[in-house]
């Protein structure tokens, strides 16, 4: 999949090992020398963006004392394990995570499918206006969300959306912008014969898309199911906006919601609790799915 | 007849949904935000016109407004230039031949999926004065500021923070350097150039369509910064913090100036708007397409 050409220019390995000479020995001395430097700081720097991950687990397990011991602890000893417990007291942090879980799941699923579907009328079919209409698909790519906010919130508000989770899936059903013009550019990738065969073999054009072009599709369409799932529920302005209610929250405003409260300095570990817990599907996703952020990030260069 | 002219509307069935949100959605509220922007509305009653009052009163009788425009401005021209270089040298190390390189991916990478609240909440307790970075400073002998109540330190802190994520814009680096053929090396190489020359003759031009990509995209991005400055410092201390986004949310949906709130909105879109056009025509100077005709 991925034919890699390495930059040899830098990598120590690639200098020239000559004859037993002063010089060539030179070379080999630079070389070593090189090589540690580059292992120094490639392992130095990849510590440096792990360690706050590392703080992040930490802090969640410290009690409340140990953050104002002087010095902190480094491993907590012993380990808070009760603040995964009493997390669950400090608001409706169940519902919280239903609420996020919810969304997430009907952006990924249907949200998915949606986009799936637009992308194909735009990739596959002629109909009058095509073109424009997938010019004004870019433009709202490009659209900042805040633009059109105040008005949605009004809108929300007279359909009596507001404190719903409606605001938040209801958009969905008609697919996402950006996933739609990633899935048409694979799509146009797909040799038109094999509608045409199909079509010939009497196949509508559900068909075609859900027999021919989707099976064909895996991961593109893996990609934008994983991008959708952490951007639903990593989403925090627009949430934020049109939600009210403790129990209405999603994970991300409900921490909003916590830290908002009066008694920030007095919950910092479960803070760092319910933080870890936010993070938790996120980076398990990305172990599981790795390749699919790399090849979506390389194909589009757009922000996941 | 009936059968060809169903076949040529029958497209339009499969993106009607998006047409349907699209224009309920965005365009409504698109074309309203611009009325509002014109009007006083607080949520309740009726809007009331005022015209370009809201703009006039933008930018003379609103420092908050003045004062967002350059905090966002400093935020962008550090943290632009910086993620940018710094993401460019993660990635010349990771495309070297190295063993786990996935594993140090994984660590470069992983900060840019986790952002949002719960990275904020994590920053706020490694900006403490005790905290992990004024710990790390301690270790080269830097005695570090108290960065969150600082208004000298705040935006300092954010940008700080902001370089944790520079995962994304480093894998689209990587893969272009993954694209420049192996040949353009060789032929520096047969014409004696040496490393650091490769890097800046071979290297960086074939790289620049991938740099503008990332330019464009991070400039977009840091006129949007919202939830750093509302979760790490609140907009504070003394507005040193204060984003343009920031400031309009609290005018919209703290105050409920929601006319006020959409003229903000329209003069951000308007800004965002001429640096991305900008840039675009910047591009045809430094920007080297493969393929295109040579000067």
């Amino acid at each position: 999949m991925t034919a890699r050409t390495v930059d040899t220019s830098l990598a120590p390995a690639a200098l020239p090992s000559g004859g037993r000479t002063i010089r060539s020995r030179r070379v080999q001395v630079l070389q070593l020398l090189l090589r540690t430097l580059y292992y120094v700081i490639l392992i130095g720097a990849s510590i440096m963006y792990a360690i706050p991950f590392f703080w992040m687990i930490r802090a969640s397990l410290m009690s409340l004392d140990m953050f104002f011991e002087v010095p902190q602890p480094l491993f907590p000893n012993p380990p808070a394990w009760n603040n995964y417990t009493d997390v669950w007291q400090v608001g409706p942090v169940l519902w919280w995570i239903t609420n996020s879980t919810i969304v997430s799941f009907v952006g990924v699923t249907v949200g998915t499918f949606i986009s799936a579907l637009v992308a194909f009328g735009f990739a596959r079919l002629r109909f009058p206006g095509n073109r424009v209409l997938f010019l004004v698909v870019i433009s709202t790519m490009m659209l900042p969300q805040h633009v059109t906010i105040i008005p949605q919130v009004i809108l929300f508000r007279e359909l009596n959306w507001l404190d719903t989770l409606l605001p938040l899936i209801v958009p969905l059903l008609g697919g996402a912008p950006f996933y739609i013009f990633l899935l048409r550019q694979f799509f146009l990738t797909l040799p038109l014969e094999l509608d045409e065969a199909a079509a010939i073999d009497g196949a509508s054009r559900m068909r075609v898309f859900w027999t021919v072009v989707i099976p064909l599709s895996k991961p593109a369409i893996a990609t934008v199911a994983v991008f959708s799932f952490i951007n639903h529920w990593n989403d925090f302005f627009f949430p934020l906006i049109v939600l009210q209610s403790s129990e209405r929250l999603t994970l991300a405003v409900g921490m909003r919601w916590l830290q908002a409260g009066q008694y920030e300095a007095q919950r910092l570990h479960l803070q760092m609790a319910i933080a870890l817990i936010a993070v938790a599907p996120v980076v398990i996703l990305f172990f599981f799915a790795q390749k699919h952020f790399i090849r979506g990030i390389a194909l589009t260069g757009i922000k996941g | 007849m009936r059968t060809t002219r169903w076949q040529r509307w029958s497209g339009l069935l499969f993106i009607a949904p998006w047409l349907i949100t699209f224009i309920w959605f965005t365009l409504g509220p698109f074309i309203a935000s611009i009325i509002l922007s014109l009007t006083n509305y607080r949520f309740i009653g009726l809007p009331t016109w005022v015209g370009l009052d809201n703009y006039v009163r933008l930018f003379t009788d609103d420092p908050k407004f003045i004062r967002s425009v350059i905090n966002t401005l400093y935020y962008t021209a550090v943290h632009v230039p910086g993620i940018m270089i710094m993401a460019f040298f993660v990635a010349i190390l990771l495309n070297q031949k190295v063993k786990g390189q996935p594993i140090y991916r994984t660590a470069f990478y992983l900060p840019s999926v986790t952002a949002g609240v719960a990275t904020a909440y994590l920053w706020i307790l490694l900006l403490q004065p005790n905290g992990l970075v004024n710990q790390f400073l301690g270790l080269v002998g830097i005695d570090g500021p108290n960065w969150l109540t600082s208004s000298t330190w705040a935006m300092p802190a954010l940008i700080l923070m902001s370089f944790w994520g520079l995962g994304t814009t480093m894998i689209i680096y990587l893969a272009a350097l993954q694209g420049i053929p192996q040949h353009l090396y060789e032929a520096a190489s047969v014409d004696g150039a040496g490393v650091v020359r490769k890097m800046w003759h071979v290297t960086v031009p074939m790289m620049t369509p991938a740099i503008f990509l990332t330019a464009v995209l991070q400039i977009i991005g840091s006129w949007q910064v919202f939830t750093q400055a509302l979760i790490v410092t609140n907009g504070g201390p003394r507005d040193s913090t204060l984003f343009i986004l920031l400031h309009l949310y609290r005018t919209g949906f703290e105050y409920f100036q929601m006319g006020y709130a959409s003229a903000i909105a329209w003069v951000l879109f308007v800004i965002i708007l001429v640096f991305t056009i900008l840039q675009f025509g910047i591009a045809r100077r430094w920007v080297y397409y493969e393929g295109a005709t040579e000067r």
